[in-house]
């Protein structure tokens, strides 16, 4: 098993201040949004790693940042061995893109509303001056659609039946790594587990490498194989699935399984989380974590902690143990 | 057995011309008794000029064919000379009204829609750019759009016109009047097309499927004109249609104020400077059918155009 995906140090700033003129009147400094900050991992060939965090993490402008959307402020994203925001070889970054494609989100605005169903899932190979007849038949049947749907307009379809029509055309490139940003979250509930078990028998179907990213921890658990949970663009504990959800270490992660909801421990007494995620613009010191922690020492507020191996767990927690 | 099935399917999906008479928008067209009306008016004005020179009993730009002993014949009567009758009368050379009104249509619609699509091209060129890329390219072009406003387009074409004239050799400018009337309303009229694109590009390129293109690969020239025009273009038909009425009312005035289309090739604007010389004489015929049909034309080009924009829009169907 190698890395297909390196990450390293990722730290992405965004300028989010008023206009020029506003600020020298209003006599305020800049403002500047850390959205992922120094995040470092490594996502193995054919296997699902999924990053999970609350809105405003920078679980999304990481994804972004991989398929090269957003570049990054700071740190490296190599992709087979390529970076694409310092590579200057262009026959090697279209190599790259080929190999890496992206399910969004929102299944109504990621299908062009004025293409048929056709054009749009060849378009990744048509872009690139490739064959495409009959692609997009091919691919509708194994995404669980009719090839006759080929010459539909996506306002014809169905949410779920619209991010199949999403997945068709990210196949489309026989590409190596989908990035799923949230993929089923805009879906149903009856929706969803056939949307997600698509994308399973896909992916061992063409040998896919998925960055699974969501917010919802049953998602996490049916999908991933190793999940990385970031707070504030931070990643603060990395583990294999069973190992993330038998022992969180860090006490953000006990937080969130404590909150989500369990079927099996229907009726139970929630603790709920303490405090609400800060401000990006202005991090806390230190662990970003430090104001909710329930474990918190004066050390957490001064010193930001590191990455630390305990046993198969990467956790940045100084009290964990 | 085969025989319903056949049935069935071709009810599922009817024919092509008959799937467009059941659509939304021809639905909405055919229970709006002001559109139909509207575009009745149009059509019958758009054919009589198309076809001006079989319908026309005299082709008034051919000295050759006109008896000056006509001029000023009242409509409806016979010339008290002559014997010759006049649907709707005669100018003070002699025209029949009733053909310069057919051939002015001509060069009225044929300004209007050259200039609406030149305005349109720059326009919706312009807005798309400032839209996508945004930034300095953003800043010039919509503070340009937003100087040129702050002036009547009238004078902006007037303007224009007077500096094309002036740099055209004197022997052309009969000849090249039309086309500088056609570039000075075009370049006056840009601004509202470039400012609905904008904003409509501004809310479109945010969308997913723009990003999906993105990490495609796709130049942001494709993206811009494959996927960003198609769906920013509703809005801009109905600018459009409500600029063509003003367009051609813009050529009337031009022509009115004698800066326009020459007296020997008289578009309706030119006409009407013509009969206002002979209003208070008592030759009203002169004036008033080129009026009528002006103020027909595009009244019913802007119903038209009102008509499409609540049909175009999502919020009020």
């Amino acid at each position: 098993m190698s890395a297909i995906i390196k990450v390293e140090n990722l730290t992405r700033i965004f300028d989010v201040s008023k206009p020029w003129l506003n600020r020298m009147i209003e006599r305020q400094p800049k403002a500047l949004l850390t959205a992922v900050s120094e995040v470092s991992f490594d996502v193995e060939r054919n296997s699902v790693y999924a990053l999970v965090g609350e809105s405003g993490s920078g679980k999304s402008t990481i994804g972004k940042i991989i398929v090269g959307l957003v570049a990054p402020s700071e740190g490296t994203v190599e992709v087979e061995g390529v970076d694409l925001a310092s590579e200057s070889d262009a026959d090697k970054i279209d190599a790259v893109r080929a190999d890496i494609q992206m399910i969004f989100q929102d299944p109504y605005a990621s299908l062009n509303p004025r293409w048929r169903v056709r054009d749009i899932i060849a378009e990744p190979v048509a872009a690139r001056g490739g064959k495409t007849a009959g692609l997009a038949e091919r691919l509708l049947e194994q995404v669980g659609l009719s090839a006759a749907d080929a010459g539909k307009y996506p306002h014809e379809f169905s949410g779920g039946q619209r991010q199949r029509i999403c997945i068709a055309r990210a196949l489309s490139s026989e590409p190596k790594i989908i990035v799923c940003d949230e993929p089923t979250s805009a879906l149903d509930v009856s929706v969803q587990s056939q949307v997600l078990n698509l994308m399973s028998d896909l992916r061992e179907e063409f040998g896919l490498t998925y960055l699974f990213i969501s917010h919802d921890l049953t998602v996490v658990h049916h999908m991933a194989d190793m999940i990385g949970v970031l707070y504030l663009g931070r990643l603060v504990e990395e583990a294999p699935r069973d190992r993330l959800f038998s022992a969180p270490k860090h006490p953000y992660t006990q937080m969130l399984f404590d909150a989500a909801p369990r079927m099996d421990a229907f009726g139970r007494e929630v603790e709920p989380p303490k405090g609400e995620i800060p401000d990006a613009i202005n991090p806390p010191s230190g662990c970003a974590f430090h104001p909710r922690c329930p474990l918190a020492i004066p050390r957490c507020s001064q010193e930001r902690p590191e990455m630390r191996k305990i046993g198969q767990t990467r956790v940045a927690c100084h009290m964990a143990e | 057995m085969a025989e319903t099935r056949v049935e069935t399917r071709a009810g599922a999906r009817p024919s092509r011309l008959r799937r467009a008479w059941q659509s939304d928008f021809t639905w909405s067209f055919r229970h709006s008794p002001v559109a139909v009306a509207a575009f009745g008016v149009v059509m019958i004005l758009i054919l009589g000029a198309v076809f001006a020179p079989l319908i026309a009993p005299h082709n008034p730009f051919n000295p050759a064919t006109l008896n000056l002993m006509n001029g000023f014949t009242p409509p409806g009567q016979a010339n008290e000379f002559t014997g010759e009758l006049f649907l709707l009368g005669t100018d003070d050379q002699g025209r029949d009204v009733f053909s310069t009104i057919l051939y002015g249509m001509r060069i009225s619609l044929f300004v209007g829609v050259s200039a609406v699509l030149l305005a349109m091209l720059l326009g919706v060129m312009l807005g798309l750019m400032a839209g996508y890329v945004g930034g300095w390219t953003e800043s010039i072009i919509m503070r340009v759009a937003d100087v040129q406003l702050t002036f009547p387009a009238i004078l902006v074409a007037m303007l224009i016109f007077g500096i094309a004239k002036g740099i055209t050799p004197p022997e052309y400018r009969n000849e090249m009047a039309i086309w500088v009337l056609i570039l000075a309303i075009g370049l006056s009229d840009w601004v509202q097309f470039a400012r609905v694109v904008r904003g409509a590009t501004l809310v479109e390129k945010n969308k997913e499927y723009v990003q999906a293109a993105k990490l495609i690969g796709r130049s942001p020239f494709a993206i811009m004109l494959r996927h960003i025009l198609p769906n920013v273009l509703n809005p801009v038909l109905v600018i459009a249609t409500i600029s063509l009425a003003l367009a051609i009312i813009a050529e009337a005035t031009l022509s009115f104020l004698g800066v326009g289309a020459p007296p020997t090739k008289p578009s309706l604007g030119t006409l009407i400077r013509i009969g206002q010389e002979f209003m208070f004489s008592g030759e009203w015929w002169i004036l008033l059918f080129p009026a009528t049909t002006l103020l027909a034309l595009a009244l019913s080009i802007n119903l038209m155009g009102d008509w499409l924009r609540d049909a175009l829009n999502p919020r009020l169907r």
